[in-house]
């Protein structure tokens, strides 16, 4: 814990916003602006690798779907779609308070950053808790591919001739995608706190707007692969019922 | 060849000369200062060092290889499954452990700060966490690939891969993937770098090309390399929950982990060229004393190898049940990467029209480049024929195909610039006379190694075989001979460089009279580079002597 003593020198600063302190600069960097702007086009490149990760999984998904829209559509019918709103809708608010925390850093504001902050990883746990109640259910329906999978009695009747091995691959794709997603957003919620207590222990030069402006933008990319995934995932049969 | 004795007008420039400063090298000399070093000159070396081993371990399975493949019968391997495990160490040390990170790791993470005028690289730490990743990577790929032994070969196809083989797949995919994300974090580096830490003055087009490639190739690693590991996840996926992904039997389809493993691995090859290219445009105009002939070109053609890497994997998969039209789209976009190609190698020609061309040993290596790159592209065209691919895929064809893109390429590329920059990366001069001796060797060693086996192709032997039939003989034996003078002339290198540390520092700072930035600083340089930030006024390459510039004045309008 030594290292994370607090850098500003003056403890009269602890516990107020200190405005007026510049973040230290690193020795490769001329200016503040031009180690911010690094920083954040830096996070955009990983960013962008990111897509292409999970692009790889949704191109995947597309083309197995395109082959077998049938049996996606009657697997996917097994979702809780009303979980699933509910945890974008917790989602979309969680990142609307990382947008509240990045505000606060800019503003120098201590004490709102860490309520910002603590409330964005309360609401990803929140997500977290909902998926879940979802996996329970599925591994209880026996939809986990590789423990204990078995095509519903009632899917079996309604599409008799089916490609059981395409509806198993549904389920495949839905645990890697939204896995994946929850790993992610695991990793997300341990920066969140991390920006968080070392905003309330003073650890920052600044009030680590970059740091906090980095984590937002990974935290708001969380969010846009769930927008992705939830109307990929949940909402096929609604639109094959139409 | 009058104009030999007109000094160039940029090298005129003093270095700047601070004896108190101490060079990078002299920084620290602990084991601490070495692997917690966040110098990018340090990390360079770090990769250098781990490379070297690992091309030397690749090198030693092809040894095996070659000596399997002198006899007809199998007899130096157990059997054929050991043949198939020393070509899959080959060819996953080589490509990702030697290939991917070569020059970018090395001279890259050398240069680009310095060539750039920068004191570093934008995130120092993230370019040492990529050596260990490497290094994670390089140590688990090596006990798996020794003491297990893995049998797909370097693509792991399925449904080989997840059904049948019993060898150690997933964790060979693992190393795959760790690698990755080194390569990325590197390439991630580089681009914001160029981005945000030029020197005053220095504009995109003030850039070297060395820098432009540089960032193309940066462009593949970030865009590509997530998709090969997400296809090694999958992999992993299907072996250990018997899941089937890409198994027919499950609901799978094997060609989509084709689609995927090429969407990366064809640009890889991007990737192990596109840096070697860099290093062609600042050796070829240095010993030719010419600027390089048309600059904004081959810093287009950078971009455009890039982009049109990306869409054309699909000549992987001629046979492979993908449909006639697609094969068609897919072999007119395969022609399309032969123009910027060309473009650089007509560019590079042309730079040394009317120059006063100094056969050193960069530009041996160079002049090899170019030859040897033109025959590995040009065959490269056969096999995007779809009709010839019919006749040459997974013959010997392909295999001398791409030797001659990545070896008689990437490799001489390499090693042109280990020789062109050892001197301000080492503060030592090489043995001249060794230096060109070991270009000699390796030309003439790798022709004798793959010429015969575009033949062999041609004759229809298949690539992959640890046992032939007796006619094949004569050509597998030259070929072998071939290896075995290709070994010397990389033994060479390591010999007499290692040999020139135990001078003291002797290299002037500027050996090569060379325009570019990196010169303008001692050698070795300082542990910032510049004592202060050089601002830029003029283009990269203006090596042309005024002499030559009165006579062929409209030729330097090619450069601004």
């Amino acid at each position: 814990m030594e290292t994370l003593t607090p850098r500003s020198s003056n403890p009269a600063h602890v516990g107020r916003s200190n405005y007026d302190e510049e973040p230290i600069l690193g020795v490769q960097f001329d200016d503040v602006e031009q180690q911010h702007e690094s920083s954040i086009m830096g996070m955009w490149l990983f960013l962008s690798t990111e897509i292409m990760f999970f692009g790889g999984l949704i191109g995947a998904y597309t083309i197995y779907r395109f082959m077998s829209p049938g049996e996606f559509a009657l697997a996917s019918h097994h979702q809780n779609v009303p979980l699933g709103a509910f945890n974008t809708v917790v989602l979309l608010a969680s990142s609307l308070t990382m947008a509240l925390g990045v505000r606060a850093a800019q503003l120098h504001d201590h004490r709102a950053i860490v309520r910002w902050l603590i409330l964005t990883a309360i609401f990803g746990t929140m997500f977290l808790g909902v998926k879940a109640i979802e996996y329970t259910t599925d591994y209880r329906e026996h939809l986990i591919p590789a423990m204990g999978f078995q095509v519903p009695a009632e899917d079996l009747e309604k599409m008799p001739d089916m490609n059981v091995g395409r509806y198993q691959m549904y389920y495949v794709l839905y645990f890697f995608m939204t896995g994946l997603h929850a790993i992610h957003l695991i990793i997300g919620i341990g920066l969140v706190l991390v920006m968080a207590y070392l905003s309330w222990r003073h650890w920052f030069s600044g009030a680590g707007e970059t740091q906090i402006d980095v984590t937002g933008l990974y935290w708001h990319f969380i969010d846009i692969v769930w927008v992705f995934l939830y109307p990929l995932l949940y909402l096929i049969s609604a639109h094959a019922s139409s | 060849m009058s104009t030999i004795a007109v000094e160039p007008r940029q090298a005129i420039q003093p270095p700047d000369d601070h004896p108190e400063e101490v060079s990078y090298l002299a920084a620290g000399h602990t084991v601490r200062s070495w692997l917690l070093t966040v110098d990018h000159k340090r990390i360079a070396l770090l990769y250098l060092v781990s490379i070297t081993v690992m091309f030397f371990i690749g090198g030693f399975a092809a040894v095996i290889m070659r000596l399997e493949l002198a006899t007809p019968q199998g007899d130096v391997l157990w059997s054929a499954d050991g043949y198939n495990r020393a070509f899959t160490l080959h060819g996953i040390v080589m490509i990702f452990f030697f290939l991917v990170p070569s020059i970018p790791a090395t001279l890259g993470n050398f240069l680009i700060p310095m060539m750039i005028g920068a004191k570093d690289l934008a995130f120092p730490r993230i370019n040492l966490l990529s050596w260990y990743l490497y290094i994670m990577a390089g140590a688990l790929a090596l006990v798996v690939l020794i003491f297990g032994g893995v049998d797909t070969g370097w693509t792991f196809y399925t449904p080989f891969s997840t059904m049948f083989s019993n060898t150690m797949v997933v964790p060979a995919a693992m190393a795959g993937f760790i690698a990755g994300f080194s390569s990325i974090l590197t390439g991630l580096n580089f681009i914001v770098t160029v981005h945000t830490m030029r020197a005053p003055g220095l504009t995109w087009f003030r850039l070297p090309l060395f820098v432009w490639s540089m960032y193309a190739t940066s462009l593949v690693v970030i865009l590509g390399t997530p998709v090969l590991a997400i296809a090694l996840a999958l992999i992993s996926v299907e072996r250990l929950f018997h899941v089937g992904i890409f198994d027919p039997a499950l609901g799978g389809d094997p060609v989509l982990f084709q689609h995927l493993f090429w969407f990366y691995s064809h640009p890889a090859v991007y990737i192990m060229i596109l840096p070697s290219m860099a290093v062609m445009s600042e050796i070829i105009p240095c010993f030719a004393r010419r600027p390089i002939f048309g600059y904004r070109m081959i810093a287009y053609s950078s971009i455009a190898i890039a982009a049109i890497g990306f869409i054309v994997w699909g000549h992987h998969m001629f046979v492979s049940s993908q449909s006639m039209y697609a094969g068609m789209v897919f072999s007119m976009l395969s022609f399309l990467v032969a123009i910027p190609s060309a473009i650089k190698a007509f560019n590079w020609t042309l730079t040394m029209y009317k120059g006063s061309v100094r056969l050193e040993t960069p530009m041996l290596y160079a002049l090899g480049f170019i030859g040897l790159f033109t025959i590995g592209g040009l065959t490269g065209l056969m096999l995007s024929t779809m009709s010839t691919d019919m006749h040459f895929h997974d013959t010997y064809f392909v295999v001398a195909h791409f030797h001659y893109i990545m070896v008689g390429g990437a490799v001489m590329g390499y090693l042109g610039g280990i020789h062109f920059w050892w001197p301000k990366m080492s503060g030592r001069m090489y043995n001249e006379l060794l230096g060109k001796l070991s270009a000699l060797t390796v030309f003439i060693g790798f022709n004798l190694t793959f010429f015969p086996q575009f033949v062999l192709g041609n004759l229809g032997m298949p690539r992959r075989y640890y046992e032939y039939v007796s006619e094949f003989q004569f050509l597998n034996v030259m070929s072998s001979a071939g290896a075995s003078i290709l070994a010397v002339g990389y033994i060479l290198p390591l010999f007499y460089m290692l040999l020139s540390l135990r001078n003291p520092p002797n290299a002037p700072a500027n050996p090569w009279r060379a325009t570019g930035l990196e010169w303008q600083t001692a050698s070795p340089p300082p542990t910032h580079n510049f004592h202060k930030t050089p601002v830029v006024t003029r283009g990269p390459y203006e090596y042309s002597p005024e002499g030559a510039e009165a006579i062929d004045g409209n030729l330097n309008t090619a450069f601004e």
